[in-house]
């Protein structure tokens, strides 16, 4: 039977990661993803959950366990943040390379100097061209159904690549929410076994990541590519078939609010994204046109939909919570290249909010939405990249 | 203690590998693949054996192996032998084997991780006293005073002594071993698979292309190096320190011969001064009297860091 829960993120998380029936999890401790780690070794220790839980030395051997664990077989997971996703970095390569299907959970926060412990996108918007699948999520339980949801993409031999599961620190992470987690015997018939597609045999010895000439190299990066693209046609039936079995679907690549009729459509990505319909609403109220639309898998980069948004919006605005440091946020310029092919652009504004924890509210979305539409009325944008709330 | 004619027939290292000619490593690793056998599943890093196993699509191992990232051994080490025991697999013997600079440098740290978490693997450092594979630069295990392309005028550091920084995690066995001295080193790794926990063994291998001597010389080489006392065979089990033969026999200073018999005949040495000699001399005789003193406390039943 659905359990009915009221729990954190992080901890929603750590269900998930046991209801996958997860065999080996290896991870290291930093704020604020603290929590996954913990309830899972809970659930280890009190013979919850049938797994092995290494506790490395550092992020950098948790993602290299997970992919030799992987190798060797078995279905892993870690979750990490910031500084210790950065630590990662050169083994996020070697996982996605190794075409190895681990599921993360990066629970966002803000990359230092100087420190900071509350979020922003800048650490997996960082790790970007990793060959990892990123999700991003809007709420505690779109946390648990995605966790759920990736293992069933990346597993999928169409795909064989790894994913982050990514969910803002505090904003979701520590914050209590009612959600619902599925029964065992239906997250099973939905994810069966993980079935490796290569692995460590002593019976079919073979050496496996060795060095490739340049005759061979560019064949493998093809080959990613390729999944990626595979994962975009899939991502959408499997939000779709989990939907219909548990009740809850996220619009598979991009999540759509008022779009049909909109003049004006806010992008966002995470937690923003909940905000912005409310916004949405509000401006609604006043007869004003306005969507949302989140954009939920970041990898592969859901262009078709973006370019399909814009057809009929007479402008978009993006909001990152993330700065590509002497360009702008990764979300202008994903969506502005999304829009190249059409005849006839909408106007297009950027907006840089919440660094590092900055709060922004429905009302700092409305804020942006209004200056927006002041823009679509003169024809004319103020400044290419607004950065919201500033100081002065 | 197994002989030369019980040595197994098979060969799990094959023909065409691309190691050098004379390459030390080469040579032990396919005593190490004799010794322990086809149900292992080895992990390396980046070192000399990523080019020694041939690219794509060719491999000179007949035994599964997963390339790891260079400082990744004991964690990679980790991640398979806990998906072995989910998978009730418990005749795979799991195998790191690495280079010095992926050991006693950048690796130290997931090695160190691994062993304090007391993972069942056997780690075997290769050492050829340098980062052989780009080309010989110094390493922390480069002894004192030797050319790398690094240290062109002599390195002026020590050698870093791994074997008891792991022996100061009480992992159940250490060991050091030596190209030169084959079933030592093939009786050692038996010994080790027996063993649950972490084994650490670190071994010495001469390299013609680093230490620059003929590469007929290999085996004469890592004689010298122990003969001379430079490098000692010992095994540490369960805390207790025994010297191995011939190691053994060189307590007395004068059955060593000098460490300048040794540097004489390689032309990674070819700068070092009288007074360098000398001070490498010295530094090998104060050690022995350490060495002595292990002897006699595990004589007397005292072992290394108490009861492990």
């Amino acid at each position: 039977m659905t359990q009915m829960t009221i729990d954190t993120a992080n901890h929603l998380a750590g269900y998930a990661a046991r209801a996958a029936r997860v065999k080996v999890v290896a991870a290291y401790p930093i704020t604020p993803q603290t929590a996954v780690v913990e309830k899972i070794a809970d659930f280890v220790e009190n013979k919850q959950m049938d797994a092995e839980y290494i506790r490395v030395e550092s992020e950098h051997s948790a993602m290299v366990a997970c992919i030799s664990a992987a190798a060797a077989g078995v279905r892993t997971f870690t979750a990490t943040s910031a500084h210790g996703l950065a630590l990662m970095h050169e083994a996020l390569h070697w996982a996605s390379g190794s075409r190895l299907p681990i599921v993360m959970a990066v629970v966002n926060r803000a990359m230092g100097a100087p420190w900071s412990i509350w979020p922003d996108l800048s650490d997996s918007l960082s790790q970007r061209d990793t060959g990892w699948i990123q999700f991003y999520c809007a709420d505690n339980q779109e946390v648990f159904d995605t966790i759920i949801q990736a293992y069933k993409l990346c597993e999928d031999e169409r795909v064989f690549l790894p994913a982050m599961v990514c969910l803002e620190g505090f904003i979701l992470s520590h914050t209590y929410a009612p959600a619902r987690v599925p029964n065992q015997e239906e997250i099973d018939a939905f994810l069966p076994e993980y079935k490796a597609g290569w692995i460590l045999d002593v019976n079919h010895p073979s050496s496996h990541a060795n060095l490739v000439s340049p005759e061979w190299y560019m064949e493998f990066r093809y080959m990613i590519q390729e999944a990626m693209e595979n994962a975009k046609q899939l991502i959408p039936k499997i939000d779709k078939d989990y939907g219909k079995r548990f009740g809850h679907e996220y619009g598979g690549l991009i999540e759509k609010y008022k779009c049909e009729d909109a003049d004006l459509i806010m992008l966002t990505m995470g937690t923003m994204g909940s905000d912005a319909k409310l916004a949405v609403d509000k401006l609604r109220k006043e007869g004003r046109k306005v969507g949302s639309a989140r954009v939920r898998v970041y990898r592969p980069f859901p262009v078709e939909e973006v370019t399909k948004l814009a057809e009929h919006a007479r402008m978009l605005a993006t909001i990152d919570r993330h700065i590509s440091f002497g360009m702008e946020g990764f979300l202008a310029s994903e969506a502005k290249a999304s829009l190249f092919k059409l005849k006839g652009r909408p106007l297009f504004a950027s907006f840089i909010a919440g660094l590092g924890g900055r709060d922004v509210t429905a009302e700092t979305i409305e804020k942006m939405a209004r200056k927006s539409l002041k823009s679509m009325g003169t024809g004319k944008i103020e400044r290419e990249i607004e950065w919201v709330d500033l100081r002065e | 203690m197994l002989t030369v004619k019980e040595l197994p027939k098979e060969e799990y290292l094959l023909k065409g590998h691309a190691a050098c000619a004379g390459c030390g490593p080469a040579i032990s690793l396919r005593l190490m693949l004799k010794a322990l056998g086809n149900k292992i599943m080895l992990v390396v890093p980046a070192c000399c054996t990523t080019v020694i196993q041939g690219p794509y699509p060719y491999t000179s191992f007949a035994v599964p192996l997963q390339n790891v990232l260079f400082e990744s051994t004991g964690a990679a080490a980790s991640g398979i032998v806990a998906a072995l025991r989910q998978r009730k697999c418990d005749d795979v013997t799991v195998v790191g084997w690495a280079g010095d600079g992926g050991t006693v440098d950048i690796g130290i740290q997931a090695l160190s991780g691994a062993a304090e978490r007391g993972t069942d693997f056997i780690y075997i450092c290769y050492d050829n006293e340098a980062y052989g594979n780009t080309g010989m630069q110094r390493s922390g295990a480069t002894p004192y005073g030797a050319w790398t392309t690094t240290t062109p005028t002599g390195k002026r550091e020590r050698k870093k002594d791994m074997a008891l920084i792991m022996a100061a995690h009480r992992i159940p066995y250490v060991a050091t071993a030596c190209t030169s001295y084959p079933l030592d080193f093939v009786n050692k790794l038996r010994k080790a698979k027996e063993i649950r926990g972490t084994k650490y063994v670190h071994l010495l291998a001469p390299c013609p292309t680093g230490w620059l001597y003929d590469t007929s010389k290999t085996v004469e080489m890592g004689r010298l190096a122990v003969q001379s006392g430079l490098w000692v065979l010992y095994e540490i089990e369960n805390g207790k320190f025994k010297l191995n033969s011939p190691s053994d026999r060189l307590i007395d200073k004068d059955k060593r011969k000098p460490v300048k018999d040794y540097f004489a005949l390689q032309g990674r040495f070819r700068n070092l001064a009288q007074e360098d000699v000398e001070r490498v001399q010295k530094w090998v005789d104060e050690d022995w009297g350490q060495y002595r003193k292990l002897v006699s406390d595990s004589a007397s039943d005292l072992v290394l860091y108490g009861k492990i």
